[in-house]
């Protein structure tokens, strides 16, 4: 019956137009979004950002006082004052003004060495999530009691302790990781830019990161390394903000016991960048696919050949099960071409424009073409599903768009209040393109994790799950009515 | 398996409207049975329910001792030609054939066979959408021929055939009741019927109102045409 099946679908020549039209759509508009994205530093190649230990592009820009740490040791320091600037902030971005950003940082580190990207543990005050232990830049964890203003940070064998303490006598731990090899111990300031979200007129919006600085005074500093601080701007090297050339420049005094840290930046995963846009031509796609699937059962009712379908195979469930398994598996093969194709060759044309390609992990491209492939399998069902229960075309087609479609545009181009969008990807099929989210969202980067920026409120095997769910839902009620009826 | 129809207290209403009342029949082996009747006496939609398209409200309808759902690969049990015009008009004749082949298990090769034998061999390759009304009607002998089936239920296979059609078609039906087949045609040709069928049922209101052979219709009534028109009035 499958293969039946299949034979009907290659041989309308319709058909295979429309799903040759959607490779060509996914594939096209992948090239063409990759053409269209240009990324130029000055007249040179812009620097790919370092990549971390665990495989992602990470920023690793701040300001460090270190010793050198051979084996074991601790560094245990009270932070007297932690203070900084903000450049311009909402709501009229007209004044600098005094204070600190949210994920502003101020403590302790243990880092193999000073080269961008390399492993580090740290604990550390912040703007206004407390003390944390943070280390390999994506991983964060809260610790400590409320209000500390104490922090050490121990090595034993191959593992990092942190504590925190509000008197300096009673500690307690953070959290511990394992980190071993020759390392630098010390101290780390950073402050991530300010991020500010404008709407700008219909559908679009604008992330923008404005400069922001923070100063740590440490005092009461007992460190089993010895030997001068010496200072390093992490990643640094940059021209410079303004308010660094003609205000207060990063760096490090020290006085009496007493280290003043001051600089910007920040060590975690890599925000704001894009990814290749090999997904781009995902609605078009599927728009060609959704036509087909609808025609492939509409067809029949339409010009009766439903009842020669129903004499060769009586049993209702089945034939429209295999039809169902058809459309989805010729749909996710199709898709899975298309997606290899757009991404290897965008991934060209987006490096030959002098864009940055930022690691994903073979897991995670792994899962955005199975996940696309399926995405658009699921969808087709879907389709094909609501074909069979209006058994005409155009309705057909059109609910599907509407249900699939149009609530994944209405939320990713910020038609709707973001609250709206993130309630119709949650509970409409299109919940779904949660699987083409290609970066998580990192609770301690503070950034728009919205659909307009890719961010979406579910996680992408369980946005899947909704959008799999109500094909079967429909699927299930298309043949619950269609087995009793008379054709 | 004993190659015949069984029609037993079949009875549907669409609504108000009574289409079955009762109605009871039976089709035997080795000979073409007519099926005959005004339109909305029951014809059609007798054979929906006896190929499973159509639900009764009351009764049975069974294909070689069995209903068709029961069957398996049901086209080499019993080959039907109900709308010759419900094709893809952009798939070929021979896709046509060969999906349905497919979906029996028969191979292609038969296809070709079945191509020739219906004279279509030439627009095998050929949109159905280009067909004429008779290549429809061939194509639609072609498919109830597919599996080689000892019971044939069709309704209106003359429908659009030109004259030379009409003999092939006669031939055809007579050479597969002679082979000890059930052979089940409902027209509105009486003349036609009258020289091909060995026996005749006749409905009118959804029940059957004659039930003989053909040639004791002839001997009573004169022709099958009499006898129709006395008994339908």
């Amino acid at each position: 019956m499958i293969r039946a099946e299949l034979t009907k679908l290659r041989t309308v020549r319709g058909w295979l137009f429309g799903l040759t039209a959607a490779v060509v759509l996914f594939v096209g508009s992948a090239l063409l979004v990759a053409a269209g994205s240009h990324m130029s530093c000055g007249d040179q190649a812009c620097p790919a950002p370092p990549v971390g230990p665990d495989g992602q592009a990470v920023e690793d820009h701040f300001g460090f006082a270190h010793r050198t740490l051979a084996g074991d040791g601790s560094l245990t320091a009270h932070v007297r004052d932690f203070s900084g600037i903000i450049t311009y902030p909402p709501p009229r971005h007209d004044q600098i003004v005094e204070g600190l950003v949210p994920w502003a940082k101020a403590g302790l580190v243990i880092k193999d060495g000073t080269r961008p990207g390399s492993p580090y543990a740290a604990v550390m005050l912040t703007g206004s999530h407390g003390v944390r232990m943070q280390h390999d830049y994506v991983h964060d964890r809260a610790g400590g009691p409320t209000g500390a203003r104490w922090l050490r940070l121990t090595r034993t064998g191959a593992s990092v302790t942190a504590y925190a303490s509000l008197d300096g006598k009673t500690w307690t731990t953070v959290g511990t990781v394992e980190m071993s090899g020759p390392a630098e111990i010390g101290f780390l300031i950073a402050s991530p830019g300010d991020i500010t979200v404008t709407e700008n007129g219909l559908g679009g919006t604008s992330v923008q990161s404005r400069f922001t600085q923070a100063s740590a005074v440490f005092d009461q500093i007992t460190s089993t390394a010895g030997g001068e601080w010496r200072y390093d701007e992490v990643g640094g090297g940059g021209p410079g903000a303004d308010w660094e050339k003609y205000h207060r420049p990063a760096g490090l005094e020290a006085s009496a016991g007493r280290l003043t840290l001051t600089g910007s930046g920040d060590l975690a995963p890599v925000s704001g960048m894009a990814a290749v846009p090999y997904l781009a031509g995902t609605v078009p796609a599927l728009l060609a696919v959704l036509i087909v699937a609808v025609l492939f059962i509409t067809s029949e009712f339409r010009r009766g050949l439903i009842r020669t379908t129903l004499l060769a195979s009586p049993a209702r469930g089945h034939v429209l099960a295999a039809k169902a398994a058809v459309i989805g598996g010729v749909t996710f093969t199709v898709v899975l071409v298309a997606v290899v194709a757009a991404r290897a060759w965008s991934t060209t044309v987006f490096r030959a424009n002098g864009n940055i390609v930022l690691p994903t992990g073979a897991l995670t491209d792994l899962r955005l073409a199975v996940g696309t492939a399926a995405l658009l399998a699921v969808t087709a069902v879907l389709a094909y599903g609501l074909g069979v229960l209006l058994r005409r075309g155009l309705p057909a087609i059109l609910l599907a768009v509407l249900l699939t479609v149009v609530p994944y545009l209405l939320a990713t181009t910020s038609l709707l209040p973001p609250g709206a969008g993130e309630w119709l990807l949650r509970v409409t099929p299109a919940a779904g393109f949660a699987v083409q989210q290609t970066f998580p969202a990192y609770g301690h980067v503070l950034l728009p994790y919205t659909p307009a920026q890719g961010y979406f409120p579910l996680a992408p095997l369980a946005g899947l799950a909704i959008a799999a769910a109500w094909a079967l839902g429909l699927l299930v009620l298309a043949v619950l009515r269609f087995r009793r009826a008379d054709v | 398996m004993e190659a015949t129809i069984e029609v037993s207290g079949l009875s549907k209403r669409y609504g108000s409207t009574v289409a079955l009342d009762r109605m009871t029949f039976r089709v035997t082996p080795g000979q073409v049975t007519g099926f005959v009747g005004p339109n909305g006496a029951g014809k059609s939609t007798t054979m929906r329910i006896l190929v499973g398209l159509d639900r009764a409200d009351a009764g049975t309808a069974k294909v070689g001792d069995r209903s068709y759902h029961e069957l398996v690969r049901p086209m080499t049990t019993v080959g039907t030609l109900l709308d010759a015009a419900a094709i893809h008009p952009a798939r070929t004749g021979r896709n046509h054939l060969l999906w349905l082949a497919q979906s029996q298990r028969i191979p292609a090769g038969r296809v070709d066979e079945l191509l020739e034998e219906v004279g279509l061999a030439g627009a095998a390759r050929r949109r159905g959408g280009g067909y004429s009304l008779g290549m429809r009607q061939r194509l639609g002998v072609a498919a109830a021929l597919l599996g080689d089936p000892p019971i044939l239920i069709l309704d209106e296979p003359f429908n659009g055939l030109d004259p030379a059609g009409f003999v092939w078609m006669r031939d055809l039906l007579r050479r597969r009741a002679e082979q000890g087949r059930a052979v089940l045609v409902a027209s509105h040709l009486m003349g036609e019927l009258q020289d091909l069928a060995g026996h005749v049922v006749v409905v009118a209101g959804g029940r059957v109102v004659a039930d003989a052979p053909t040639r004791d219709m002839r001997d009573r009534y004169g022709s099958l045409e009499s006898a129709y028109l006395e008994l339908v009035r």
